[in-house]
């Protein structure tokens, strides 16, 4: 199918949204979160109208129905990442308990006091905040590795700070606040030389390149569906199942057990063993129909016109008079954060608020890229592939109006 | 919208915002306290000196924020210097109700005066902690709490 941006446009009804005082919406704000194309929405419609089922627990229709539909994701979401397994493939409600899951899983039972987990200084406090209480807990410590003044990982302070002491390496693919896209590859192939295993933070980078987890080799690796176009509240981990196998659960309950005496509890199979209590059903049905769409449209159009946002993204907004762009990596997705000179960025936010431009302000929940920037806090446009080159200039063309203002 | 005319980010809140009175340090003082909005960043330190019959000698704050929050401080020190200790926790009171919406500026009596400017910014719930963080902050002062949040 060929790439027609009016056709995509058209599947996210809430493009068509009003924002403030009845201004038509430009939305940029897609790191926060993307919107949900109709398919998904009236997948999980459809599960409240007509399909709601407990699952894994019912003889029933519609319960076995939903049990198929669900697991069905499961599928989807290894072909998707192509692992080799399903057990591998476990869902959560996002990217934060997905790394809380193996910081309090893995960690606690593998890491002892003086073990070192590293992590990069464009973390985002989500790979930040969860080795915190597997320090408290351990002992272990946690290492930084910097970042150059484009805001790309320094390789080779990487590779120095990884040592036989490193036992978890835990980097984001693309950043949040930066847009820089990691080399995961290499990065990964460095901590299995150091003999730690490797955690991939995709929050963002999922909806950026596909991704093949046994080509990077990475043994974690966490996302969320409602940036990638699905519903909020179901998130993913996969994890290689060799090393799944050896962790204790996470949390105890339902569906995670095989047997229950107030002796002795069986835990379930991989991947149950991690998902106690009942899921949210109708996000991971509607999860299946956000990587169904991503299918149909094409990683290599996506691809392509994203590259020419990043690409036009540059030119015209670094053309604005005072603005310094933060992050200006050489492989860089659609995000861009910026300052302008003698506005602070909760000022740019309000005002072309009211142009009906929607940005992020703020430090994006990764406060050590604003101290290494030396900025309290940026603007953060960020752009989907149902975005469009026009809507940067809208945002040009607010931010010079702004420049008016102070 | 004009920009020129925007119920937010008016004439007077843009002169402040650019031109912040008592924007200094007040060393010794008698009362001090840092304020933080998490959320914004932003970041900003009271200082008082407050005689023994409990009027405001002198008021001052140093800091860096967005302009609504750098404004609403240097409106502060400038409405509050000379008042008494009870008056501005009065007016601490009145300018809260005003940015939370419970206190309408056309009815009834209040002591806001250009405090008013402030009025439409309930229409901007992430931006309320922006306008009240000075006073939060002279409010911890006061109450001799050192370190105020917002969140
Ligand atoms: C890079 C990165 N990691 C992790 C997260 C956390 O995702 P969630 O809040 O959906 O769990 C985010 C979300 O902002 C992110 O951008």
């Amino acid at each position: 199918m060929a790439f027609n941006i009016e056709k995509i446009r058209r599947d996210f009804p809430n493009l068509m949204a009003r924002a403030r005082d009845e201004k038509p919406l430009v939305y940029l704000d897609n790191a926060a979160t993307t919107f949900k194309p109709c398919q998904v929405i009236s997948c999980t419609h459809a599960h409240y109208c007509h399909k709601t089922a407990n699952i894994h627990r019912g003889v029933h229709y519609l319960s076995e129905e939903a049990t198929a539909e669900y697991e069905s994701t499961r599928e989807k979401v290894r072909r998707f990442l192509n692992a080799s397994s399903l057990c591998e493939i476990v869902f959560t409600k996002g990217a934060t308990e997905s790394i809380n899951l193996v910081a309090a899983s893995y960690g606690r039972s593998a890491l002892k006091s003086g073990d070192e987990v590293l992590i990069s200084q464009m973390e985002h406090h989500s790979n930040i905040v969860p080795w915190q209480l597997l320090r408290e807990a351990t002992g272990c410590v946690i290492k930084v590795a910097p970042i150059n003044d484009r805001g790309e990982l320094l390789l080779d302070e990487y590779r120095k700070l990884l040592s036989p002491r490193t036992k978890i390496v835990s980097i984001v693919h693309v950043s949040n606040s930066l847009g820089t896209v990691n080399p995961v590859k290499e990065l990964a192939r460095l901590a299995h030389e150091a003999g730690a295993v490797f955690l991939l933070d995709a929050a963002q980078g999922v909806s950026h390149e596909p991704i093949d987890v046994q080509d990077w080799d990475v043994d974690f690796l966490a996302f969320s569906g409602h940036k990638l176009f699905g519903p909020t509240g179901v998130g993913v981990l996969y994890g290689k199942e060799r090393i799944l196998e050896t962790m204790p659960p996470y949390q105890g309950g339902g569906d995670m057990i095989l047997s229950v005496t107030f002796d002795r509890t069986v835990f379930n199979r991989l991947p149950l063993k991690f998902e106690a209590g009942t899921p949210n059903v109708a996000g991971v049905i509607g999860l299946g129909s956000a990587i169904d769409y991503i299918r149909a449209v094409g990683w290599e159009d996506m691809i392509t016109h994203k590259k020419d946002l990043v690409d036009h993204g540059h030119k015209v907004l670094n053309a604005v008079p005072g603005l310094r762009m933060i992050g200006t990596a050489r492989n860089k997705a659609p995000i861009f954060s910026f300052v302008l000179e003698g506005v602070h960025a909760h000022d740019i936010g309000t005002l072309i608020d009211r142009e009906g431009i929607a940005i992020r302000t703020g430090h994006h929940c990764t406060q050590p890229v604003m101290e290494r920037f030396g900025v309290p806090a940026t603007a953060r446009a960020s752009l989907a592939f149902y975005n469009t080159k026009e809507e940067i200039d809208l945002l040009v063309k607010a931010l010079l109006k702004v420049r008016e203002v102070f | 919208m004009s920009v020129h005319n925007d119920e937010l980010y008016q004439e007077v809140i843009l002169e402040h915002n650019k031109h912040p009175r008592n924007f200094r340090k007040i060393d010794p003082c008698s009362h001090q306290a840092e304020g933080y909005n998490p959320l914004c960043g932003d970041h900003l330190k009271v200082y008082l000196q407050v005689s023994a019959e409990g009027r405001i000698e002198d008021l001052a704050f140093e800091g860096d924020g967005c302009a609504i929050s750098k404004a609403s401080a240097s409106m502060m020190t400038a409405v509050l210097k000379g008042r008494s200790v009870e008056e501005a926790r009065a007016l601490f009171e009145e300018f809260r109700g005003l940015v939370m919406k419970e206190l309408d500026p056309q009815a009834g009596s209040h002591h806001l005066g250009k405090l008013t400017v402030f009025s439409g910014i309930w229409k901007y719930p992430s931006r309320v902690k922006c306008a009240i963080l000075a006073w939060h902050t002279l409010k911890g002062a006061l109450d001799k709490t050192a370190v105020v949040s917002t969140e």
